[in-house]
């Protein structure tokens, strides 16, 4: 059977897209019956969203600061420094924040979802529970995948703070651009719908994707210690591609 | 088992709570949401005989402090030339009633906006007040179009047909 599909590469990679979509269906089948472990969600978020907090928050400092950096350096050739707030906090609201903790959040959460879920399968976990009734869907799958959804904008939103806090951090602390002149360029340029609440909604969409290619993975990996490996990596390199395709899509929708 | 449950429950409501508390802060600090002046204001008026690009809600400056925005824009229809309410926080309420407006770019091509230049008056601006002194807006177009009538008799329209006469035969 496999000597048959070896060769199609392409069809391989169709059944996987298939096979994603339709579990995507039973996973939002199985939301309504997984309130009923509510509690389980709430660890959940507890586990890839509060527990992410400390890389998202490091991350979105650094990568504030050196945005500070690299766009003060670019923009002193303009003569432009002033914009350097609005360019900064623009650039993070609409590109950086949502991208940066996708990908971030893919490595940190993804990837740990992946390994437990792979781990329940190698080890029947799964086919215990559904012995003893309990679905497997609505009480490992859906918390997660909800978890995802609630976690990615509170985590990109947190980034996003630590990045303007880390903007001015460098460039008006330590550079020496006006405090006024930085945070009223960014009021008077940066919009609420258009711009922060945008970047919400790709961070939302980034959330579902990573966390529902994370749970996907492990649902479905082989049952070996090399499956879940396999499953781990494929979560993170399917979710990073995921992610920066759907960055290009959205924006331009979202425009 | 029930302390640890309580404490990551803690733990997600008080994550929960940043994520909203961020986002809170970037919707009401960062954007121009944190331009709305919630305290009382007053009201001035101000005739242009032209506004340019002046948009609603665009700000007024004085000695570049925004002390106000655009409230309405309309056109007297008698005299035919713009009519520009503009609402100013009570803070400032010291304006002297001899100062001018004018409608400035901010930079080369960036947002207009209202500038008030202090004149020396005694007098303070009331409520419904009228500035007596305006400058309407500075038409790019315009600059363009005089610098282009203004040079063309001597020089540049010289050395702008020359090279469209002479270069044509190189080739």
């Amino acid at each position: 059977m496999s000597a048959e599909r070896r060769p199609s590469m392409l069809g391989d990679a169709l059944a996987q897209v298939g096979a994603c979509g339709l579990f995507l269906l039973q996973v939002l089948a199985a939301v309504p019956k997984s309130l009923r472990h509510f509690r389980e969600t709430v660890r959940q978020v507890w586990f890839v969203g509060a527990m992410s907090l400390v890389i998202i928050m490091t991350c979105g400092l650094f990568v504030g600061m050196v945005l500070g950096l690299q766009l003060y350096y670019v923009l002193s050739i303009f003569g432009g420094t002033a914009a350097l707030g609005t360019v900064v906090s623009l650039s993070l609201y609409r590109e950086l924040g949502p991208v940066v903790t996708a990908l971030l959040f893919a490595g940190r959460a993804g990837t740990s979802i992946t390994a437990e879920i792979g781990l329940m399968r190698a080890t029947d976990q799964l086919a215990a529970m559904e012995m003893m009734a309990v679905d497997p869907l609505a009480y490992v799958a859906a918390p997660r995948f909800i978890a995802g959804i609630v976690a990615m904008p509170l985590l990109a939103c947190v980034f996003n703070a630590l990045g303007i806090f880390g903007a001015h951090l460098v460039g008006v602390s330590w550079l020496g651009l006006d405090n006024g002149t930085f945070w009223s360029n960014m009021t008077s340029s940066v919009d609420v719908w258009k711009d922060v609440v945008n970047g919400v909604w790709k961070s939302v969409a980034f959330g579902a994707v990573v966390s529902l290619i994370a749970v996907f993975q492990g649902y479905t990996t082989p049952p070996t210690s090399e499956g879940v490996a396999y499953a781990t990596t494929r979560t993170v390199v399917f979710s990073s591609i995921v992610v920066l395709a759907l960055d290009f899509v959205m924006t331009a929708f979202l425009m | 088992m029930t302390q640890q449950r309580r404490s990551y429950q803690i733990g997600t409501g008080l994550f929960i709570l940043l994520g909203f508390a961020a986002l809170a802060y970037l919707a009401t600090q960062t954007t121009s949401v944190a331009n709305f002046s919630q305290g009382d204001s007053y009201a001035l008026k101000a005739r242009f005989t032209n506004i340019g690009q002046l948009k609603l809600r665009a700000p007024v400056k004085l000695a570049g402090v925004r002390i106000g925005s655009v409230e309405s824009i309309t056109l007297d229809p008698a005299k035919l030339d713009a009519i520009v309410r503009i609402s100013i926080d009570k803070r400032y309420g010291e304006i002297p009633d001899d100062s001018a407006a004018a409608i400035f770019t901010s930079g080369l091509l960036g947002d207009q906006y209202v500038g008030i230049q202090p004149g020396g008056s005694p007098d303070m601006m009331k409520d419904g007040g009228e500035f007596v002194l305006t400058q309407s807006s500075m038409q790019l177009e315009d600059l363009i179009g005089k610098f282009l009538v203004n040079g063309s008799p001597q020089k540049p329209a010289n050395d702008a047909s020359k090279p469209a006469t002479t270069e044509p035969p190189k080739p």
